[in-house]
């Protein structure tokens, strides 16, 4: 027991030097892709267009949401002069149209390696006092190019424990920090210590293969080469679900996630396996639907 | 450039800047004769030619009325900052059936929580507010001090409160407003990248303005049950 | 008027190699000069690296938030375009004041000047333990850049502050400072080692290695300073390096020494830190005292008044010094009863802070004062350490410490302590031993010009902090403006940063007279203070081994204006009583 606390404790400083001798060697490959959540179908190169397969989907949500609450930010009027259209409200389940949003929908299994990484950054803002977007995902070894558009200082701490987290300031408007994940890992907390309800969720994954549920629920995966996937569907209350889908060249398969409201009970939000080198490394979540994250 | 105390706001401040005035006017007179003397020493015996030192190891009178002079100085300033300090801290100190709130610190937020209706903290009717301060004027409050994660300092200026909030450790301090205001808690122990901007609104109002503010949170706290 | 003897004890020196290669002679040298010296390079060059994140800081103080000149030359991690980041300024407030008190004003203070001073001062031809001492210094080296290249890991230098509170030391997680912590502790773990190696032999060296006649009461009140202080260093130095240890276990192999959530108890590390601590202000204080005792005797031409007194001074200060720890912790959570007595015995230990104040004044007194450049530094050390001691009242005074405790007001008072104190006590030694040290004189003119400088900017920069704690200014605070209560006092802030700068500049002018005299200072004298202490009984530099015969001591340490003698002074192993045809004066250093 005490052996592996040192083996630990050495792991995490050999980590430590190996990430500041500059580990990511990945984005050697300067294939033209557009990268980005939004659009992440073109970022594959070794997909055929002509026999290239989409995946449609819908998170579909039943029963009644736990009610969003009014988010007090009187004490950064800086922040609470850019909401016009109606106080901030807390983004833990969105629903519109009877479907769930910021569900992070990405293919676990059935992919085989050889993606190059995009070289356009995915960005996170802080605006607001709010991160935008709420959940995102990023390829391993691509750039996470993180900005403050607020004037006033937001830090970032990144709870991760596959990856080597970070925890960084941005004391003014327009500063930029870039940063890069070596190693998949769903999902990644972020917060913001200064204004204790931003919170956003980072999805890193090895291939362009993922997307975040929209207001409405629906999400789609393009450019997929033809095949069965695994697919799985996170969310920050509900935890996962996932489903195995097949679909043929230049097909588009249709697929729907079914998360009702009492999942939020007994949900297993994974948050990657922790560190365990004191209890309180792990992430905490405060909301008080995870009954386990460890 | 203001360089005094901030106004004060209460009862704890009036004996805290009485003491601060009373130990500035014996250190100022302990500065002002050390100086000078130094400097005119040093002018009067600066030296000329034909001038020789005394030749003199000291003088046991001179030893023992400048070791006796400073004793009894400090004896008295620290027999009257004692019964102070008693008064501000000292376990009979706390008065009874005060106001009693729960802040507790975390990086970089204060969390301050008010009792329910059954004035008692911990019923489950409780309220809490993110870095709000808010207390009534002329009435004893009790702070009970806690920290999630570091060190972190309780300081209100005007109030002349400070003290440390530790993680593990529950810390009753108290005090009393004597005016309505607006200030600010600063955390004024190092606890981290946002050390600088952990700070919260305090307010201190009249009784009737506190007791409406009081109604409508707790109110907001029933409708959410 | 009777004849000056001067007598040896006749026995000749012990035989030693004078034949030695120049890496044993400069480099791994056992000879105290020589590591003296080697700890003052060291010292000054980590005393300009502290001056230089001093300088950081202020800027960031006084224009928050606004590019530093040059700024943009540092990585993004420190100060994108140039901006400074706030964990890059917890990092330099977290090294300056750890350089600063451990690399740069203790090893100026026991390193230079105890490995320097006591075998010449005591009559000894070396330390006790020669190699332990050659030890010592290469120990603290890679300490020193150790701690320095903390500043190019991942996630920074650390920024806990140079006291490191547990828990934010103690988890990454929450200080986002991991390995350079992680160095921190290690470097001083090592640099603690070789201060203990150190202390060891300046104790044994004293005690055992004196003179003939060099009686404890007839030591040089240096030698008295640096002696309680190695036995401070002994005993206080051991409790730092646990605790240190305790808070690597905590951050690296899951144990919880200082974490509440497993249990541990966060202010454990406080009460080993300040056991630690406070003695440790006493070894930055004590040795500057005895240097200043020795400079205002020679200064004023006047034995020390209150020899004795002054003694035992020194070892109150010493004993109580260990009873004191809690005054730092009157905010801390700790039980108020217990500050109660930690009250009282920090306002007993102004008394004998305040007997020495007044033997300085009683030296003064009647004396024949010469204003030669140390003694410039002296006087100003009296007059700078009594603001710093009366500052110290108000935060022993536990209900002011209410409000003053973590505010500029302490800031104000370590300064007052550690620069106006220390630090132009340090100045007035490098001035005062240099000649003997390296055989040439620093122009006293420059010398003058610097001590006017330091003097003047010292105060802009520092006396205006006292205003600014009253103000309720806290320290650690990356941007005051943040705050209602001291926004208003920005131009304060403005002005103690102009001082820095100015002080700054004099401590750049203060190197390059000090390189320059290194080179092309006019040649010294063996004595030329006419002092007379044994030091200056032997030629400028001394030779290896220190004497061409080991010197007697007769009488106390600071026989000037003697009314039996011409000159006024007598040295240490000089009879004014014995009439004797071979009589010769020691002056010329043949």
């Amino acid at each position: 027991m005490i052996l592996k606390r040192w083996m630990n404790g050495l792991v995490m400083v050999l980590i430590g030097s190996a990430l500041a001798c500059g580990g990511g060697d990945g984005g050697g490959e300067p294939a033209a892709e557009t990268g980005g959540e939004a659009e992440p179908a073109a970022a594959a190169p070794v997909v055929d267009p002509a026999t290239a397969a989409t995946i449609q989907g819908m998170v579909a949500f039943e029963g009644t949401p736990q009610a969003t609450t009014e988010i007090d930010m009187s004490d950064e009027p800086a922040c609470a002069e850019t909401y016009t259209e109606g106080p901030p409200m807390t983004e833990g389940v969105v629903t519109g149209n009877g479907g769930l949003a910021n569900v992070f929908v990405y293919v676990k299994e059935g992919l085989d390696g050889g993606f190059g990484t995009p070289s356009e950054p995915v960005v996170l803002d802080q605006r607001g006092c709010r991160y935008r977007p709420h959940v995102l995902g990023v390829q391993s070894g691509q750039t996470l190019l993180i900005r403050n558009s607020d004037p006033l200082l937001h830090n970032i701490n990144t709870q991760s424990t596959v990856n080597r987290g970070f925890n960084i300031s941005q004391p003014q408007a327009g500063m930029e920090s870039t940063r890069e994940f070596s190693r998949a890992e769903v999902m990644i907390p972020v917060k913001c210590d200064v204004h204790g309800w931003m919170q956003a969720y980072l999805g890193v994954v090895d291939h362009p293969y993922y997307t975040v549920s929209d207001g409405g629920g629906s999400f789609t995966l393009a450019s997929l080469p033809p095949g069965t996937y695994t697919l799985e569907a996170w969310h920050e209350v509900f935890g996962t679900i996932t489903q195995e889908v097949s679909v043929g060249a230049a097909e588009t398969a249709e697929i729907t996630f079914a998360f009702s409201a009492d999942m939020a009970k007994d949900a297993h939000v994974p948050l990657g396996e922790p560190l365990v080198l004191h209890a309180h490394m792990g992430f905490d979540h405060q909301g008080a639907s995870v009954s386990d994250s460890r | 450039m203001d360089w005094t105390l901030p106004l004060n706001a209460s009862t704890q401040g009036e004996m805290i800047d009485r003491l601060f005035w009373l130990i500035l006017v014996i250190t100022a007179i302990a500065l002002v004769v050390v100086e000078i003397g130094v400097v005119w020493f040093l002018w009067r015996y600066r030296g000329r030619e034909g001038r020789r030192a005394r030749y003199t190891h000291g003088s046991a009178v001179a030893e023992i009325v400048w070791t006796a002079i400073p004793a009894l100085v400090v004896i008295f300033l620290g027999v009257y900052s004692g019964r102070l300090w008693a008064q501000i801290r000292g376990q009979n100190s706390f008065p009874e059936d005060a106001l009693t709130i729960s802040v507790v610190a975390t990086q970089f937020e204060w969390n301050v929580t008010y009792p329910g209706a059954d004035r008692e903290l911990g019923n489950g009717d409780d309220f809490t507010v993110r870095n709000r301060f808010e207390i009534p004027v002329g009435e004893p409050v009790i702070v009970r001090l806690e920290s999630e994660d570091v060190i972190h300092s309780f300081f209100i200026p005007q109030l002349r409160v400070k003290q440390d909030a530790v993680p593990g450790m529950i810390i009753p301090i108290w005090f009393e407003a004597t005016r309505t205001g607006e200030f600010q808690i600063a955390c004024a122990e190092l606890c981290g990248l946002g050390h600088y901007r952990m700070r919260a609104r305090v307010r201190v109002r009249d009784q009737a303005s506190y007791e409406t503010w009081y109604q409508e949170q707790s109110a907001a706290v029933e409708a959410a049950d | 008027m009777a004849t000056i003897v001067a007598e040896g004890t006749g026995t000749p020196v012990l035989e030693l190699e004078h034949e030695i290669p120049f890496i044993r002679k400069y480099v791994f040298s056992t000879d105290h000069k020589t590591i003296g010296i080697q700890f003052l390079f060291m010292s000054l060059f980590f005393l300009l690296v502290g001056a230089v994140l001093s300088v950081l800081i202020r800027y960031q103080l006084a224009w928050p938030g606004k590019a530093i000149p040059l700024g943009s030359a540092l990585p993004e991690t420190m100060a994108p375009d140039g901006i400074m980041l706030p964990e890059f300024y917890n990092s330099l407030v977290t090294m300056h004041g750890t350089f600063m008190v451990f690399f740069a004003i203790m090893p100026l203070l026991v390193g230079v000047y105890a490995n320097y001073l006591i075998p010449l001062q005591i009559g000894a031809q070396d330390m006790a333990f020669p190699r332990l001492n050659m030890a010592s210094f290469w120990i603290s080296v890679p300490a020193g850049l150790l701690m320095l290249a903390s500043f190019a890991v991942e996630g920074g230098a650390a920024g806990a502050g140079w006291t490191s509170y547990a828990p934010l030391s103690a988890r990454p997680d929450l200080s986002g400072v991991s390995l350079g912590q992680q160095m921190w502790i290690i470097s001083l773990v090592v640099l603690g080692l070789g201060s203990i190696l150190g202390a060891v032999n300046y104790i044994t060296t004293v005690i055992n290695m004196r003179a003939p006649g060099m009686t404890w009461f007839r030591l040089p009140l240096s030698i008295w300073a640096l002696f309680i202080t190695a036995i401070l260093v002994l005993l206080a130095m051991p409790v730092l390096s646990a605790a240190m240890i305790m808070l690597l276990f905590d951050q690296t192999i899951g144990t919880n020494f200082f974490l509440a959530s497993e249990g541990g108890q966060p202010l454990l590390w406080q009460h080993l830190f300040w056991f630690f601590g406070h003695p440790e202000v006493y070894i930055l204080i004590l040795p500057a005292m005895g240097f200043v005792s020795e400079i205002i005797a020679n200064g004023s031409r006047k034995p020390i008044f209150g020899y004795h007194s002054m003694v035992f001074a020194i070892i109150a200060i010493a004993l109580l010094g260990f009873i004191v720890w809690g005054h730092h912790m009157f905010q801390s959570g700790m039980n108020p009863t217990l500050a109660m007595s930690f009250m009282i015995s920090t306002m007993v230990i102004a008394v004998p802070s305040a007997i020495k104040v007044f033997n300085w004044m009683g030296t003064l007194w009647e004396g024949s004062i010469r204003f030669h450049v140390p003694m410039l530094f002296a006087v100003g050390f009296v007059m700078m350490f009594v603001i710093g001691g009366l500052s110290g009242i108000f935060m022993a005074a536990t209900p002011v410490d209410i409000y003053i405790h973590d505010t500029y007001f302490i800031v104000a008072h370590i300064h007052y302590v550690l620069f106006g104190g220390s630090l132009f006590a340090i100045f007035g030694a490098i001035y005062y031993w240099f000649p003997k040290m390296f055989g040439r004189m620093i122009n006293a003119t420059a010398g003058k010009i610097h001590f006017a400088l330091t003097f003047v900017f010292f105060n802009v920069t520092f006396f205006p902090m006292h205003g600014l704690g009253m103000g309720g200014m806290m320290r650690r605070i990356y941007d005051p403006q943040q705050y209602e209560h001291i926004a208003g006092m920005q131009d304060t802030n403005v002005l103690v940063t102009l001082g820095a700068l100015g002080l700054f500049a004099t401590g750049l002018f203060f190197l390059v007279v000090f390189f320059y005299s290194l080179f092309w200072g006019k040649k010294a004298q063996a004595n030329p203070w006419n002092a007379t202490t044994l030091e200056w009984q032997t030629p400028s530099p001394p030779m290896h081994g220190n004497w061409s015969e080991i010197p007697v001591v007769y009488h106390g340490p600071y026989e000037y204006s003697h009314p039996e003698m011409e000159r006024d002074w007598l040295a240490q192993n000089e009879r004014p009583d014995v009439v004797s045809p071979v009589a010769h004066s020691t002056a010329d250093g043949s």
